[in-house]
């Protein structure tokens, strides 16, 4: 296994830019995870990585060493397409050992990785059994299996779940990360949905428009998103924006909107008059009648133990999420109140966090 | 729009029962939806209002009308299925209208347009209306798609799971839509889906099902709060409901016969327990991003619960727990109930 490292990393297709100067480092076993919407350059990234793909500028090292012109085939890399395919023909031992086989390794090398993968994933048991016979679990073993037996450098994976059911998703996504933890593989995970990224990934880099927004711990990219975009793609329901003008002065502690002064973190910076964008999680709100910022109910989804209601503001609507046993109706007046201590700030021209304390020591940007 | 009532109806596949002696009545405008698993039978149901396939046994009336025997035309339904499609090589506009220029329907154009023009709205793209088909977004096709159904008033909407292809932030988006459409237009509306957010967040009742059978049928809150069995239980709640022995953790007095218990977030308190204390042990906490996951181990189970965001838990710590009114369950999994 291996650290992989991405230094200014860029790839233009004619006069689009897929991906622009990229930098960071995954850790030698890290599960790291990247994450954005369609076009925003993860896919592209993943394939320079994998070698099918040639940077415009840049480079790539795998374990120390520059493989950027090397060919996919020179890296010792596995790339995962889907995770779910198998072989109906073949029975647990010949899926499994099958990537060995193309490669031409020898019978009893074959039998005995295939041996000890199949420990690994605890379904040595089932090695001579039919794989149309199986339960939907030890399906997803076996392909887990064909994808690991080969014990490269590096796992690539993009969007392996994608097709997938959300009942089966969730098991899978378990199951990957259980077997990560066992083989600490170095795995590089490329994905759209925000979920499969918080509960998978060691590290994430969020990325836009052929940028890495953020990159850095699930918790910490949740908790202290450096730009709009990022806290909008994390969380669901997304972050909400209560958007405003004003200026704000480095050690205030507060902000005015409107009528109604809002407690947060102590501010670290400066910002002349203009547009600013208040970022609330919805799980940060709580109804209280002596708020003087209020709003009307619009709508209130049940959960079950929670609910996601949206109330209208003079600064745009607004998601809580509350207990279920919060009564609500549509159409009422509410107070809203704030953790103060978990609120960001953004300039909502530039999208960039404003620093504060909640942001104090942590990597950003 | 109408109401739609299916009685005692039974569609066989060879020797797999695919709907078996359903009884369900959807009112008019109200919406229903079907909530199951891969292969519980729910798209069939959908098939056999539709008239796209025929009962073995039973009646499907709409509006009053036995239609069990009538050909899908003349029981005026709009269908939209999971994979849409879109006329390519017409206009969004041409797409919309194409419904309402069938030959049977006789539409004049003027109220086409008008017609066309007030869903667009709705759906919140009337500036896509020139557009061709193709140069659409995903989400901007579905949305076309459920359109083409809505722009028609026929007896009733029938949906099959029209949200799945969707990425997670559109589909929260178009579940608010399509539940303020509906309740605009006073549709009655079928729905089927997986998906138990979209079956608690738009139903006005959920019909649970699985193997052909409804099980449950009754308001979001209902199923969720009071199901009559282990099968209900566990297809509502994020995470799932707990299912634990009868002695594992102190639960005041279950009714005779209780060999499970079950219980959700709101049914568990924790505390922070000293060692001498603690019935179990915090095992991690899952930062999901929207909501936070509490893993605990007592004994060798392992129970689940939501978390609030400033939870003062950390791993390894002893809790003790104790059950406020949870759901018990006999041997063979049905409810039975505390007598209060």
């Amino acid at each position: 296994m291996a650290e992989i490292r991405v230094e200014n990393l860029r790839k233009t297709f004619d006069d689009f830019v897929a991906v622009a100067d990229s930098t960071f480092t995954i850790d030698d076993g890290d599960f790291f995870v990247m994450l954005g919407p369609s076009g925003c350059g993860k896919t592209t990234t993943l394939r320079m990585i994998a070698g099918l793909e040639l940077p415009s500028s840049g480079a790539i090292y795998l374990g120390g060493e520059d493989v950027t012109f090397n060919r996919a085939s020179q890296r010792d890399i596995a790339f995962v397409f889907q995770l779910f395919a198998l072989y109906p023909h073949m029975n647990v031992r010949q899926n499994i050992g099958f990537p060995l086989k193309c490669i031409g390794r020898s019978r009893r090398e074959i039998r005995e990785r295939v041996e000890e993968t199949a420990r690994l994933l605890r379904i040595d048991h089932l090695l001579n059994k039919s794989v149309s016979g199986l339960a939907g679990g030890d399906r997803q073993r076996v392909a887990l299996g064909r994808a690991i037996v080969r014990r490269p450098m590096a796992f690539l994976m993009d969007e392996p779940l994608g097709t997938l059911d959300a009942e089966f998703r969730d098991l899978m996504c378990e199951e990957l990360r259980l077997l990560h933890d066992r083989i600490d593989a170095t795995t590089v995970y490329v994905t759209h949905d925000q979920l499969e990224a918080m509960s998978m990934a060691d590290k994430i880099a969020v990325m836009n428009k052929g940028y890495v927004e953020q990159f850095g711990a699930p918790q910490e990219i949740y908790d202290r998103p450096a730009t709009m975009f990022v806290a909008e793609f994390i969380g669901s329901p997304p972050m909400n924006f209560l958007r405003f003008h004003g200026a704000v002065a480095k050690g205030a502690a507060a902000v005015r909107m409107d009528a109604t002064e809002v407690a947060l973190p102590e501010l670290r910076e400066d910002r002349g008059e203009g547009a600013l964008a208040l970022g609330v999680r919805p799980e940060h709100i709580r109804f209280d009648d002596s708020s003087s910022l209020r709003g009307e109910v619009f709508e209130a989804e049940y959960l079950g133990t929670n609910q996601i209601v949206t109330v209208e503001t003079g600064q745009g609507m607004v998601k809580a999420r509350l207990r279920a046993d919060t009564r609500v109706s549509a159409g009422e007046t509410v107070g809203l109140s704030f953790m103060s201590e978990r609120l960001s700030l953004f300039d909502a021209s530039s999208g960039r966090a404003i620093q504060t304390a909640l942001y104090d020591g942590g990597p950003h940007g | 729009m109408a109401e739609v009532r299916l009685s005692g109806v039974t569609k066989r596949f060879e020797e797999i029962t695919a709907v078996d002696r359903m009884d369900l009545t959807v009112a008019d405008g109200e919406f229903v939806v079907l909530l199951g698993p891969t292969g519980a039978g729910k798209t069939t149901t959908l098939r056999l209002v539709a008239g796209l396939e025929k009962a073995d046994e039973g009646r499907i009336e709409i509006g009053g009308h036995d239609v069990t025997m009538a050909s899908p035309t003349v029981r005026d339904v709009s269908f939209v299925f999971q994979q849409y499609s879109l006329y390519p090589h017409l206009t969004v506009f041409d797409n919309l209208a194409f419904p309402l220029r069938s030959p049977a329907r006789r539409v004049p154009e003027a109220e086409i347009k008008e017609r066309v023009n007030a869903i667009a709205e709705m759906l919140r793209i009337p500036d896509k209306l020139q557009n061709k088909a193709t140069q659409l977004s995903g989400g901007e096709m579905q949305r076309v798609a459920i359109g083409r159904a809505l722009v028609r008033a026929p007896q009733i909407y029938l949906m099959d799971e029209p949200l799945s292809s969707l990425d997670a932030k559109l589909r929260a988006d178009m579940r608010i839509e399509l539940k303020r459409i509906q309740k605009d237009l006073g549709a009655t509306l079928l729905y089927v889906t997986h998906d138990q957010i979209e079956a608690m967040t738009m139903a006005n009742r959920i019909g649970v099902i699985d193997q052909g059978r409804l099980i449950q049928v009754g308001a979001p809150r209902e199923i969720y709060e009071d199901p009559h069995n282990v099968y209900v239980a566990t297809r509502l709640g994020q995470p799932a409901i707990n299912l634990i022995p009868r002695d594992l953790i102190p639960a005041g007095t279950a009714p005779a016969g209780t060999a499970t218990i079950g219980a959700r977030t709101e049914h568990i308190r924790i505390r922070k327990a000293s060692a001498s204390a603690a019935q179990g042990k915090v095992q991690w906490i899952e930062h999901l991003g929207d909501q936070n996951h509490l893993h605990i181990t007592v004994g060798d189970r392992k129970m689940t619960t939501l978390v609030e965001p400033d939870t003062d838990l950390v791993v390894e710590d002893g809790v003790s727990l104790e059950l406020i009114n949870p759901l018990y369950f006999d041997g063979a999994g049905e409810r039975l109930r505390t007598e209060t």
